[in-house]
This record gives structure tokens, sequence and C-alpha cells, in this order.
């Protein structure tokens, strides 16, 4: 039967792991909602240059496997002459993919937010920026919780995928535990269960924001 | 600058092809098995007996919340310790499969759950057996309405076989890395690689709007 007897002393050397999955997650959240922000508002902008590159943008990011930009930006980089840490590189590919997902959700939301507002804000002299900021942006983040909760789970499990670069983040840390130990069922079986544990936890606190954030939107 | 050398495509061409192929065959057959496995997932799923509801609501939850990679580790690399051996593909294809059921099976159940109960009542008491409602009534309805997500869901299964290069199955991502290793020439492989799944996420995509046009032409009037 299996033995999960070395999994109470490799337990530290997973919590290490976890924290880095968070800390990569959280930053891909981070700056995927940045470039997403600003790739939903180029891409609805009515500019024609700027829409064209936002939508180069989503495709490229959105049609190429993550595992590949990855490599892309480890290998790929450091040829033109940018030498930059691989926590770095990992960090900054998986938000700028994030921000092409977010991009097409964000945009959702804002299409549907009623035109006669901006019209009646631009009316009463408020500043474009002061409209984005203050009027469209708190609604479109409310609208798009849903949307923006998955997307976070999948940014989670998708930052298994930086462990091919050799950052040690859970995926990694069990990687290496199961080798060590030559049990990769029990390992891989305990990384998967922390795995859920996290995206349950996403996901409850996903309902409960939608709950607390619904009776407030202004539609 | 580095320049960029196409001879080193044009030479590996053969094997480029091979793990194209590959990477289809991989796609194809993954979701083909998941989508069978979903609609198996779906009608559990949607079952009123609680013994089998909740622990089909279980495993989706599961294999939708752990990342593919894992999944694949724990199959590929944790299969012998429990008596399951598979080559890299089919650990592969299996994989993917399962992982593919689990959000199949959440596009069935939505598309089952949108047909009127009124329909399947009525085809009850006109003595259709539950087989045939399932296939003359509600699948056929369900599909116009599923085929967007289905193909949606396809191309990320597509884009997510880059994975299997790391349980060595010698698919495109696993090919062109190889090549890039061997001739130091990343920039030129690695763009190559991106053009081949944006080729094939678009190739996706058209298929799709083909079939969505195809299922959807009973419906017009």
């Amino acid at each position: 039967m299996l033995d999960f007897s070395t999994l109470p002393a490799a337990l530290p050397i997973l919590w290490s792991g976890v924290k880095m999955t968070l800390f990569l997650s959280t930053m891909a959240v981070v700056l995927g909602l940045i470039v997403g922000t600003l790739m939903c508002s180029a891409r609805l902008s009515k500019n024609y240059p700027l829409q064209l590159f936002a939508r180069f943008y989503i495709t490229l990011f959105r049609g190429v496997p993550l595992l590949v930009q990855l490599m892309i930006s480890y290998y790929c980089l450091p040829l033109i002459g940018i030498n930059i840490p691989a926590l770095v590189a990992a960090t900054g590919c998986i938000g700028l993919c994030a921000g092409a997902y977010m991009a097409e959700i964000l945009r959702g939301g804002f299409q549907s937010l009623p035109p006669g507002q901006k019209e009646s804000a631009l009316m009463v002299g408020l500043s474009n920026s002061h409209i984005l900021f203050f009027i469209e942006l708190p609604q479109v983040i409310k609208l798009t919780i849903p949307g923006l909760i998955n997307e976070t789970i999948l940014l989670v499990k998708a930052s298994s995928l930086i462990s091919v670069v050799g950052i040690a983040e859970l995926t990694r840390t069990a990687q290496n535990l199961a080798a060590s130990n030559f049990q990769p069922f029990q390992f891989y079986l305990t990384a998967a269960a922390i795995y859920f544990v996290l995206n349950s936890a996403i996901s409850v606190f996903g309902f409960w924001l939608e709950k607390r954030s619904n009776s407030r939107v202004i539609v | 600058m580095m320049a960029f050398d196409v001879k080193v495509i044009i030479d590996h061409l053969p094997q480029i092809l091979d793990g194209f192929v590959t990477t289809v065959w991989c796609t194809v057959w993954a979701c083909a098995l998941g989508m069978v496995l979903g609609l198996i997932v779906a009608c559990g799923l949607m079952s009123k007996a609680r013994i089998f509801r909740y622990p089909i609501r279980f495993y989706v939850e599961v294999i939708r919340s752990t990342p593919f990679l894992i999944q694949l580790f724990l199959l590929y690399y944790g299969g012998p310790s429990i008596g399951i051996y598979l080559d890299p593909i089919q650990a592969g294809i299996i994989g993917l499969a399962v992982y593919g059921s689990a959000y199949y099976a959440e596009l069935f159940r939505a598309g089952f759950n949108a047909i009127p109960e009124g329909q399947l009542e009525v085809a009850n008491i006109m003595g259709f057996s539950t087989t045939n409602i399932l296939w003359r009534i509600q699948i056929p309805q369900m599909m116009v309405l599923i085929v967007p997500g289905l193909v949606n869901t396809t191309i990320i299964l597509g884009k997510e076989t880059a994975v299997l290069s790391i349980v060595t199955v010698p698919e495109l991502t696993f090919v062109l890395t190889g090549i890039g290793s061997q001739t130091y020439a990343y920039a030129e492989t690695l763009t190559v690689l991106a053009l081949a799944y944006l080729i094939l996420a678009e190739s996706t995509s058209r298929l799709g709007s083909w079939a969505e046009k195809r299922l959807s032409k009973y419906m017009e009037r």
C-alpha cells in the first residue's frame, strides 16, 4: 500500500513551495489586472492602430500556450540582450498572459455598461481618466467578479508551469521531493490536494465577494 | 542582435512535421475521449441519486482545481506505484481526456439544463425510451447551444498538449525545443512553435464555426 511516512518531514519544504506559488499567482493577478485594463482600453479606443495592437496582443497571448511563452521568455530574452533573472521573466510572462485574458473579461464588463452614464459624466464635465477610474472601473470590476475569480483559479493552476524554468514553486518542490524519496505518487497527490485547497478557498472567497457586492451594483 | 536563420527550420522540417502530426493526433484523441467521458460525467452530475451525484461533483471540482501538469505527473510518474503502466503518449492522451472531461461535462450539463422540461415529459408520455430521448431530443438540440463552448474547450486542450512535452511525448514543443537546444537556434524554433500553435487554434476555431453552421441548419426556418 501507499506509504505516507516521509510526508511530515517534507511539509516545511512543501510550504515554502506553496508560498512561492501564492506569490507568483498574486503577482500574475495584479500584473494581469493592470495590463488587462490597459489592453482593454486600447481595444475599445477609437484610435485604430492602438485597437489593432491590442487585438494582436490578445490573439498572440491567448493563442500560444503559456508553456511556450515561458520558454520564449526564458531562452529568447537573453538572445536580444535582456538578462533578467528567471523569476522576473516568469512572473512578467504569466502576468502578460493573464493581461490578455483579463482584457477580454473586462471588455465584456465595459460593454455591458449603459452608454448614457459616460455621456452624462462628460456633460457634467468629468475628465476621461476620472470617468474610467471612478465611474466605469468600480462597476466593471463588480460585474466581472465571477470571470476574474475564474481567471485567478486558472492562474494558480498555470503557475505550475513555471516549474519548467526551474523556480521552486509547489510543483517543482513536489517534483524534487518525489525524485529524492522515490515516491512520486504520494508527493504529487499531496501537491494536488494543496492546489485543490488553495483553489477551493479562492472559489469560496469569490462567492462571498459576489454576494457582498451584488447589492451595490448600479446598472 | 542575432541573425534569424531559416535554414535550421528547413533542415529539420520532417521532424517538425512529425511533431505537428503527434500534437494533432493527441488533441483529436484526447478531445474525442474527453467528450465521451464528459457526457457520461454530465449524466452523473444530473442524476437524482445523491450517491452518484456527490462523488461525481467532487471529481469535477478536483479535476478543475488542480493543474494539468500535476495530474499528468500523478498519472505518468505516480501511476506505476498503483499498478498503472503507460507509455508517454498513452498517459498524455488519457490525462488530457480526463482533464477535459470535467470541462466538457459542465458544458453538457448547461446544455441539458437549457432544454425545456416539458419536451422531456411529452416525449416520455409518447412512449420514447430514455436512450431515445437522450439521442433524438436532448443531444441534437443541446449540441447547437454548446458548440461555441466545445470549440473553446477544444482550443484550450489543444494548447494544453504543449505540457505533454514535459513527460517526453514527441509532440511539437518537445521536438522544437529539442532542436533549439541542439543547435542553439532558440529564436527560430520558438517562433515556429508559437506560429504553429496560432495556426492550430485558428483552424480549430474555423472548424468550429463550420460545425456550428452545419448543426444549426435544421433550426433555420
